[in-house]
């Protein structure tokens, strides 16, 4: 009984999901678009993100490449530490690190944001006020996630390998010129724009699963705060899914 | 807009013919009927739970009805598409019980909210001075840059009430507008609705169980028990019922 049970709700909220999704290409894209409050949201998830995104990074680059080094040492290949630590940040890493501290950061806000906003009857006010709160509230969001967590990955890539580069230079010195022209003559555009791409796809479950959470909350604080919790939680099941789908990808269109 | 005919006739503000609304197998109305009059506030009493606020949210298209129609203005609400929809509520006001004031907004941005609407053309001079009366008829116009968070629940109440008016709605609808509320503070709040209502010749459907507040607001009243229309009647008529359905209310 019981695993028939969770299958039931497990594909229930999967419909849900899906038809909360569709309706954001249906009516979320449609005229009168709210660009101000897109704009609002661009600074809220983007820029307000970019410091914890920054310090993250750096420290990922930094302890990958102190960790990395003394396996390459035992096989007399130290020379690739530049190498492997810079596709192995650009590649995946990268993303997908970057791309779930954006999901404790932005899915759990969203999610409790607008938690709040469905229980304390702030959406049914703006229904009634004659702005379409769908388009005003989630269209904006998952819009925003989407065009800042590939932006935010760049930036945080960048770091990343700023981190690496002071990782390699702790135990013996390299220019940092020599150090960016090793990784970037070893980087592919293979490697690169697939890495891109799917960026766009984990920023899109993240605004979309933290603003399905929020507006699908139950009643009472408990409530908000699930609902939070799970925007999280599920976003980054979400976000290794569609990292499985995108190698699975590359792999198939010949990209590796 | 059909402002003019409805104005001239003398229909009344709102007819609900045999509403029903259930969510799942929980019946919540059943064959509701009523009928406000043009400039009449009609309390809708009724405990906790008994479908008051599923009644109103009904009224403004928040929630579909299961059958039964609702006439405002002429135009039967559950039928409306859209667009349709969107001029009849512009033309309704709706006090929420919690105020569902936006909170990462200032009073100002609140109150401009209902004016994004975009068939309506205002300059921001007449934007500013539409927020100026609203707050001024609720004696707070200082609040106007301020957070809600940092109002009294009383304020925040006014706060809601200014900007339910400022399109100067035809028809008011309140959500329990004095429940909880100190009994001085919900004594001011009938009072506004009283002074709002002369001043814009205003209908409205107040939803309460606060009898002070029934006895200082209503021209008639009406019981919702079991999901139906169980008494109506002013509010002497209740005061003197032996009925213990009706009785219950003032102990
Ligand atoms: N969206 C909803 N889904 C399911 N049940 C609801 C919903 N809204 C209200 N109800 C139920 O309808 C009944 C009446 O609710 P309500 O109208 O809010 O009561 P009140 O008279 O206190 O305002 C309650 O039992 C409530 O559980
Ligand atoms: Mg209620």
């Amino acid at each position: 009984m019981l695993p028939i049970a969770i299958i039931r709700d497990f594909l229930d909220e999967t419909g849900t999901l899906g038809r909360f999704t569709g309706r954001f290409f249906s009516t979320g894209l449609k005229p009168r678009f709210e660009f101000k409050e897109l704009l609002n949201q661009c600074y809220i998830i983007g820029y307000k993100s970019l410091p914890l995104i920054a310090l993250t990074g750096f420290i990922m680059g930094l302890v990958l490449t102190m960790q990395l080094r003394p396996s390459l040492v035992d096989y007399g290949v130290e020379s690739q530490l530049p190498v492997m630590v810079g596709i192995a940040i650009v590649r995946e890493i990268g993303p997908v690190i970057t791309a779930l501290i954006f999901a404790g950061k932005i899915a759990s806000s969203i999610g409790a944001e607008l938690g709040s906003m469905k229980v304390t009857e702030q959406i049914d006010a703006m229904e009634v006020s004659g702005t379409n709160p769908f388009k005003y509230l989630v269209a904006t969001r998952a819009l925003a996630t989407t065009l800042m967590l590939p932006v935010l990955t760049v930036m945080g890539d960048a770091i990343s390998l700023l981190g690496a580069y002071i990782g390699v230079n702790i135990r013996s010195v390299t220019s940092f010129y020599l150090f960016f022209t090793q990784i970037f003559h070893s980087l592919t555009f293979g490697d690169a724009l697939p890495a891109f791409i799917k960026t766009f796809f984990f920023g899109f479950a993240v605004g979309m699963i933290g603003c399905y959470k929020g507006y699908t909350s139950s009643k009472g604080t408990r409530g908000v705060g699930s609902s939070a919790n799970s925007a999280v939680v599920l976003s980054s099941v979400v976000i290794f899914i569609i990292d499985l789908l995108a190698v699975q990808l590359t792999d198939l269109l010949g990209l590796n | 807009m059909k402002k003019s005919t409805d104005t001239v006739s003398n229909s009344p503000a709102i007819v609900i013919e045999k509403l029903c609304k259930s969510f799942g197998d929980h019946v919540v109305l059943k064959d509701f009927s009523l009928t406000v009059q043009k400039e009449e506030n009609v309390v809708v009493l009724g405990k906790s739970g008994s479908g008051k606020s599923v009644l109103i949210k009904c009224i403004i298209g928040l929630l579909n009805p299961d059958s039964g129609n609702i006439w405002v203005f002429g135009e039967n609400v559950p039928e409306l598409a859209h667009d349709a929809l969107d001029q009849i509520r512009a033309r309704i006001g709706f006090l929420f019980q919690g105020n569902a004031l936006y909170d990462s907004m200032t009073v100002r941005e609140n109150l401009e909210f209902p004016l994004r609407r975009h068939w309506i053309n205002h300059s921001q001079k007449q934007v500013d001075a539409l927020v100026m009366e609203a707050l001024e008829n609720v004696g707070l116009a200082y609040t106007v840059n301020l957070m809600p968070e940092e109002l009294s629940g009383g304020m925040l109440k006014r706060v809601a009430l200014a900007r339910t008016m400022i399109l100067k709605p035809e028809v008011i609808l309140y959500d329990e507008p004095t429940t909880g509320l100190d009994p001085v503070t919900a004594r001011e709040i009938d009072n506004l609705i009283l002074k709002l209502q002369k001043k814009y010749h205003t209908s409205s459907i107040i939803i309460t169980h606060d009898m002070n507040c029934v006895k200082n607001t209503a021209d008639r009243v009406a019981l919702l028990l079991d999901g139906h229309c169980y008494a109506q009647g002013t509010y002497a008529d209740f005061e003197q019922s032996a009925d213990p359905n009706i009785h219950q209310f003032f102990e």
